[in-house]
């Protein structure tokens, strides 16, 4: 198996696009992805996307990117696993250079949301709940991660006060980043403290609130990967090195698992990525998670190494997980700021760490000296995770 | 323009007198105050500036909202809109959102727009409250007649206050009303209804010295730009 580096990286801001359609949205990522790395045409093409089957009413994508943006005649592909959609894109995209059979390869994900109501919007995420058991209940994610959430603080104390936290860290991040949906800061008083966040921020899915939750957003992102030997002759960029990768898979159903709290997919997932980079978590220095719902944050965060069960979110508040802290995590804003359109995350957050380790970010949200980056896609509610190591490469 | 007050007798609508709204101040969830106050009739000049440029953003039917509004607000100022009243939202003076109403009668409310400036902080969910509680709280109504023309708006009137469906046309358009009762209210006051009073007299001062309107460009961006919630 070859290495794989990433060459390129593109992202277009994250929000409500009206003007623009999902093959828009995803070219105009890959024509940013292309010009970064300074290749014009692939061999192959991955597009991660969710819904537009659903919401737009139109499959076969990524034959009409390939054919939108000019890689006529590069395979094409459609990868949809759920919000992991995006990671798994990547993933099959590391694949298909690390065998050699492929050695320039466009992976782009994107998804718009915001063209149908929040309910519609809610709905078509909660297609991915068991079509017997679940969803004809009524069940929706930010159902699941409620009653996870209840769980999870009963289990390991994470208070309200640590939900509030991250909220408010990631959106002062998302404040910094031009790609991010929410631009908007929030405080603890606004939020928590005061007598009026009973409006400013009611209950979503008790014991979570409207800001636990991250946005409905459209928005598209994608890389270009090549194998590491090849950099040198294809870009002048600095090459970013897919050190490791993971994926695993869990009950589709949250009440056939012996422990709800317990995101065994997760935990599986982080521990692939790690072995293969032959990394351990603490030598990584930025981290971008799933933070769907901030309770996400903390448990994913425990769930990969980097804290102990019940400390993650003593770590959230001791300010070990904001920019200049121990491990700065979802320095983008994460889902909850950048915004998560199912699609694109997973590729969005592999963009934001191949930036991360360029350092080539604006002062104010480059997290100094990074070498390592991880990320983890959450598919389903936990059922299908993707991780990722990324490592900085040499010049 | 010379205005014939014998004519003007004849024109304008009768008013009942209407008990004044007291002034509150709500911290959002950015930290920052809301002041919610009821406007004057001289300064619609000014609050018909803000709409303006609503009237050609068809996101979320602002440019119904904004077009109805306008005729309103013009219908108060000109004295052709019986028993109307308008509260202003605003933060450090800036405008960030408005809402008009007018008693249809002693107990019947018609609650008119509710037209947000500032998204994404909740601003047009604490002024449409405002504008039940005036009508509840202040005037001693029984009951206010709601319509909504956005989907957004009839998430957060027609469900957040689980009013009741009832066959009276209302007044925008002849959409069947919903109704809030007293009932209803104050069931819902204390998870939708808050804000402080007395508004401290500093920033009810700011607040009174002058409604500051942002620029068109800014008001287009605010509402129907890439961020727009």
């Amino acid at each position: 198996m070859r290495d794989v580096a990433i060459i390129g990286a593109g992202m277009i801001p994250f929000g409500r696009r009206d003007q623009d359609t999902l093959v828009d949205m995803l070219a105009y990522a890959s024509l940013k992805a292309l010009d970064d790395a300074g290749v014009s045409a692939v061999d192959a093409v991955y597009v991660a996307n969710m819904g537009g089957g659903i919401l737009q009413r139109q499959t076969a994508i990524a034959s009409a990117l390939v054919d939108r943006v000019g890689l006529l005649p590069a395979a094409a592909d459609l990868v949809e696993n759920g919000p992991a959609s995006g990671g798994s894109a990547v993933k099959n995209g590391v694949l298909a250079v690390a065998s050699g059979y492929y050695d320039l390869v466009l992976v782009a994900g994107g998804e718009k949301m915001r063209e149908v109501t929040g309910w519609k919007a809610t709905d078509f995420v909660a297609t991915l709940t068991h079509p017997e058991t679940e969803y004809p209940y009524g069940i929706t994610l930010p159902g699941m991660a409620g009653m996870f959430t209840r769980l999870y603080m009963e289990k390991y104390g994470v208070t309200r006060e640590m939900l509030v936290e991250i909220a408010i860290k990631n959106q002062q991040m998302g404040a910094l980043n031009p790609y991010a949906h929410v631009e908007m800061l929030i405080t603890k008083e606004g939020i928590l403290d005061s007598p009026h966040s009973v409006v400013n921020n009611p209950p979503m899915a008790d014991p979570l609130h409207l800001y636990d939750a991250c946005p409905v957003s459209d928005g598209a992102a994608a890389v270009i990967l090549c194998p590491l030997d090849r950099v040198k002759e294809l870009t002048h960029n600095v090459p970013v090195i897919v050190a490791g990768f993971g994926q695993a898979t869990d009950t589709h159903t949250l009440a056939e698992r012996d422990d709800p709290t317990d995101l065994k997919a997760v935990t599986l997932a982080a521990q692939q990525a790690f072995e293969r980079a032959q990394t351990k978590p603490a030598e990584i220095n930025v981290a971008e998670l799933h933070d769907a719902f901030t309770i996400l944050e903390i448990a994913e965060s425990e769930h990969v190494g980097f804290f102990k069960k019940g400390e993650g979110g003593k770590a959230v508040l001791a300010g070990k997980t904001k920019l200049g802290g121990q491990l700065p995590i979802n320095v983008s804003g994460g889902l909850k700021a950048r915004g998560h359109p199912v699609g694109a995350t997973g590729v969005a957050q592999v963009v934001e760490l191949t930036w991360q380790l360029r350092h080539e970010l604006p002062k104010e949200r480059q997290v100094k000296n990074a070498r390592a980056g991880f990320s983890i896609n959450f598919g389903g509610f936990g059922n299908n995770v993707v991780a990722f190591v990324l490592k900085r490469g040499e010049k | 323009m010379a205005v014939d007050m014998e004519l003007e007798a004849v024109l304008r609508p009768p008013e009942a007198p209407q008990a004044p709204y007291p002034p509150k101040v709500i911290t959002l969830a950015n930290g920052k105050r809301l002041v919610v106050r009821e406007a004057r009739r001289e300064e619609v000049p000014t609050l018909l500036e803000a709409v303006h440029p609503t009237l050609f953003i068809h996101k979320d039917y602002y440019d119904i909202v904004g077009a109805r509004l306008y005729a309103e607000l013009l219908g108060w100022y000109t004295h052709r809109t019986q028993n109307e009243f308008c509260l202003v939202g605003q933060i450090e003076g800036l405008l960030v959102g408005m809402v008009n109403s007018r008693m249809y009668n002693a107990k019947t409310g018609m609650s008119l727009h509710t037209l947000a400036i500032d998204r994404g902080l909740r601003v047009g969910a604490h002024l449409f409250a405002a504008k039940m509680e005036h009508h509840i709280e202040y005037l001693g109504q029984d009951e206010v007649l709601i319509v909504a023309e956005s989907p957004i708006g009839f998430r957060r009137w027609m469900i957040e206050y689980g009013l009741e469906p009832t066959d009276i046309p209302h007044e925008l358009g002849g959409a069947p009303s919903y109704r809030l009762t007293r009932e209803l209210y104050f069931k819902s006051k204390p998870r939708l209804v808050v804000g402080d009073r007395p508004v401290p007299q500093e920033l009810l001062d700011e607040a009174l010295r002058e409604i500051v309107v942002a620029d068109e460009d800014a008001i287009r961006e605010k509402i129907a730009g890439l961020k727009g919630r």
